[in-house]
């Protein structure tokens, strides 16, 4: 790392920002099997021996998935017995289970960002369900992308802040005003913007509606 | 509807336009257009002495131009604001001279000339999108002869025809004779399920729609003969079956294939239809009094100015995108925002009510709790590297960036709960004095270096903004597209955090072709970083042409959330030019890029 940054414009700058934290890292892998949906594509008997050989991994556990509660417990039960400081799990994308994996890594005590995710499904396993010995070195790069991230991971603190207690809903047709009437029903101060001169929308223009066959307005 | 104009703690602002939304989740400033009404609508009792006087008449758009209005009218008689309104372009001019007839007939003195918009600033915590569809205008379909046959009309307008407060005060007739047809006829996928013209998407409603229609029809005239021209039945809903068989057996016949070509008898005015029956497979012709048009449902015409002011994205279709498709249908990428109704696809009533209650669930739940987090992914200025130079503020989509002052010696200061964590200033400072948290400049460099590790020449460096082609990404793999394995993707929350620097690195350590994808312009979730990105990356192609690297080998791409299968043919292509890229050339960037002084460090030197 050092050796490669030095030809790159503010490289001294670079490196006392991104010193490494100055306990030691232990990093935990999970590799998630998500039944055959990465592990009938991807090897991942194999992604996980590769996983023990990158610095500072201290242990890796294979789950049939993961994400389930057993998967959870699995993760939790690691970190407290191998004293991890960092998790990477290498399963589907982050954009459905980072919230899951932040909450489960916060309950052993953790701080949520420093888990990281190798993308292995939806980006691995499933684009290239013909190619097996290739989707299994793809795993592999990425899963080293996730815990070279996961080296330099830093506890953060979420800022917070208060909620207006209102809710603004643009448009007064069906959905817009049933919306409206079960927010303020519901305690909440509403406000409604209707471009038209009158609410209603294209509901107030039809005569019946189905399956009731009753009026519309 | 009247209760929302009587609910106490619903404040109604009709005739109102979105001029400008700020904040974020939880605080969000809100400015309204409340357009000049001319007409004081507390005070007025919709008593019409003003109609009465009014002398312009114009089409009454609420009744599809089937009758007239005045230039001061109540849109309909159910109206909610109960109040009349004067349409200023209809108006004979609110110059009393010239008119003023409606001013002199209001007892109470309601009307008011001059009247001016009003600018309303709202705060509130979350925003329920219910912005709705506009309806398909089939005219372009010329072989149905809309609009050059009066028999020709939409659903939209059958409504209007047959509704007991409709012009012709609910007596279904023909417009050209005014007599009750004897025939009706009613063609399904008006504008829907087609690829070359209208919208390749099923509208949703359109099917059971006109089953209701011959319902309604058979109900008021059980002699009229009905026939349904479709496609497919999708009557798919609970109840909706019945519904459709309840048709069939009032008699309604329905006939599988669309006509391909309407004429129309001159004398009588009948319509004569050719159809492929599909089913018997024989070429029929129907001759009709009368023809309904079911036609579908579009996005609005004129969403993007909401979409652009919440930072939303729509899918292919050209609706909005939820944030998942099944997790969270309701929700936008945008926190704090969600959906209710056709803004997000066409759905029926029952179907836009179910999903307003889930919209109004969802925004309880933020609204309840009172207090939310952001996530920490915001920049960090290092105060000791800044030079005061100000490109951050300049670049930043959020103006959360106070501008700096040389003289006092006071930095930039990034305000955190208005910083939506693109990274644009993070990669545009010039001496990394912007650290973006959890995305750093170390962690994507270890990404990368990683990646690149081990036969780097094999490998697509790909960077991939969080919200559109990385989850474009995410969708190739879900419907299961194949391509090659060469892309490695790394997540940036935006194309916009993607450093020159990263890009050359890649390129130092092997990398044969470096991909930066992000949002298309209009889609971009953070306003309009993604134009530094193209900026910056048009830099970067003039750089490399001057160091002697093929500009071909920095590509840069706009992916949609929803382009799943351009994602897959990116990578595709992508490929096909990796293997276009020698060892030599591979060998002689290293070199050059490793040899290469970077002006920028000296300058830091001096600093220091």
């Amino acid at each position: 790392m050092e050796q490669t940054l030095i030809s790159i414009r503010g490289y001294l700058r670079l490196k006392e920002v991104e010193k490494l934290p100055d306990q030691e890292l232990r990093i935990g892998v999970f590799v998630c099997d998500c039944g055959l949906n990465i592990a009938g594509t991807v090897d991942c008997a194999e992604v996980a021996r590769f996983a023990e050989t990158l610095p500072d991994v201290v242990a890796v556990i294979r789950n049939r998935y993961t994400c389930a509660d057993p998967g959870q417990n699995e993760i939790k039960k690691a970190i407290a017995e191998h004293r991890l400081n960092r998790v990477v799990v290498a399963s589907c994308t982050p954009k459905i289970h980072e919230p899951t994996f932040r909450n489960c890594v916060a309950e052993a005590g953790l701080n949520p960002y420093l888990f990281e995710m190798a993308n292995i499904r939806e980006q691995c396993s499933w684009v290239h369900q013909y190619e097996k010995e290739l989707a299994t070195e793809k795993a592999k790069d990425l899963l080293r992308s996730a815990v070279g991230k996961a080296r330099y991971l830093e506890a953060q603190v979420e800022a917070e802040f208060p909620v207006t207690k209102a809710a603004l809903v643009i448009g007064g047709g069906v959905a817009g005003i049933q919306a409206a009437l079960d927010l303020a029903d519901g305690g909440h101060q509403v406000y409604m913007v209707e471009k038209e001169p009158s609410i209603g929308g294209i509901m107030a223009a039809l005569d019946k509606t189905y399956p009731t066959m009753d009026c519309s307005i | 509807m009247m209760d929302v104009g009587r609910h106490p703690r619903i404040k109604l602002y009709a005739y109102s336009e979105i001029e400008n939304v700020s904040g974020f989740v939880g605080n969000f400033t809100v400015k309204v257009r409340k357009k000049a009404r001319y007409v004081n609508e507390k005070e007025c009792t919709a008593c019409s002495d003003c109609v009465q006087v009014c002398p312009v008449a114009i089409p009454d758009e609420y009744q599809q131009g089937f009758s007239s209005r005045k230039a001061i009218y109540i849109p309909f008689p159910q109206a909610v604001p109960s109040s009349y309104i004067l349409n200023m372009d209809d108006c004979l001019g609110n110059n009393p001279i010239a008119c003023g007839k409606c001013q002199e007939a209001c007892e109470k003195q309601c009307i008011d000339y001059d009247m001016q918009d009003e600018i309303i600033t709202l705060e509130v915590g979350t925003i329920i999108v219910a912005t709705g569809m506009d309806v398909y205008d089939p005219t372009e379909l010329d072989e149905f002869g809309y609009t050059r046959f009066e028999n020709v009309i939409t659903s939209m307008e059958f409504e209007r025809l047959i509704c007991a407060g409709g012009p012709t005060e609910g007596h279904f007739i023909r417009l050209t004779d005014r007599k009750i047809p004897k025939t009706v006829g009613f063609i399904q996928c008006v504008g829907s399920r087609s690829e070359k013209r209208g919208n390749p998407f099923c509208s949703n409603i359109c099917c059971m729609n006109t089953v209701k229609d011959t319902l309604i029809l058979k109900d008021h005239y059980p002699d009229i003969q009905c026939k349904v021209f479709y496609m497919d039945i999708r009557a798919f809903g609970k109840g909706f079956e019945d519904l459709f068989k309840r048709s069939k057996a009032e008699g309604v016949q329905y006939i599988r294939g669309i006509p391909g070509d309407i004429e129309e008898n001159p004398v009588k005015k009948n319509l004569i239809l050719s159809v492929e029956n599909t089913l018997s497979g024989k070429v029929e012709q129907h001759e009709l009094a009368m023809v309904v048009l079911s036609v579908g449902v579009e996005p609005r015409h004129d969403g993007k100015a909401i979409q652009k002011l919440l930072t939303l994205s729509n899918s292919a279709d050209g609706f909005l995108l939820e944030s998942h498709p099944k997790l969270k249908p309701v929700d936008a990428p945008t926190q704090g925002v969600y959906f209710a109704g056709c803004a997000e696809f066409p759905k029926d009533v029952k179907d836009s009510v179910t999903q307003a209650g889930a919209a109004a669930a969802r925004a309880s739940i933020l609204l309840n709790a009172g207090r939310v987090k952001i996530e920490a992914i915001t920049g960090v200025l290092d105060e000791e590297k800044c030079n005061f130079c100000g490109q951050c503020v300049k670049v930043c989509p959020y103006h959360a960036i106070v501008p700096p002052d040389r003289k006092k010696n006071q930095y930039p200061m990034i305000i955190e709960a208005a910083c939506a964590g693109c990274g644009t200033c993070g990669a545009e400072c010039p001496l990394d004095a912007i650290t973006m948290r959890h995305f750093t400049d170390g962690q994507i460099m270890a990404q990368l270096e990683q990646i690149l590790a081990e036969k780097p020449e094999e490998k697509i460096l790909t960077f991939a903004c969080n919200w559109c082609s990385y989850a474009g990404g995410d969708n190739a793999g879900t419907a299961r597209l194949q391509y090659p394995t060469s892309s490695r993707l790394i997540r940036t929350m935006c194309s916009g955090r993607v450093d020159e620097k990263f890009i050359l690195h890649g390129f130092r350590l092997g990398a044969p072709i470096v991909l930066v994808s992000g949002c298309h312009f209009a889609d971009c979730h953070y306003i309009n970083a993604v134009t530094w990105t193209q900026r910056r990356v048009e830099r970067l192609w003039d750089k490399l042409e001057k160091l002697g690297i093929r500009p071909e080998r920095l590509q840069l791409e706009w992916i949609s959330a929803a382009e799943g299968q351009k994602f897959a043919r990116v990578m595709r292509e992508l490929e096909e030019l990796r293997k276009k890229v020698t060892p030599e050339e591979i060998e002689f960037t290293k070199k050059v890029l490793t040899e290469e002084k970077p002006k920028m460090k000296v300058k830091v030197k001096e600093v220091a």
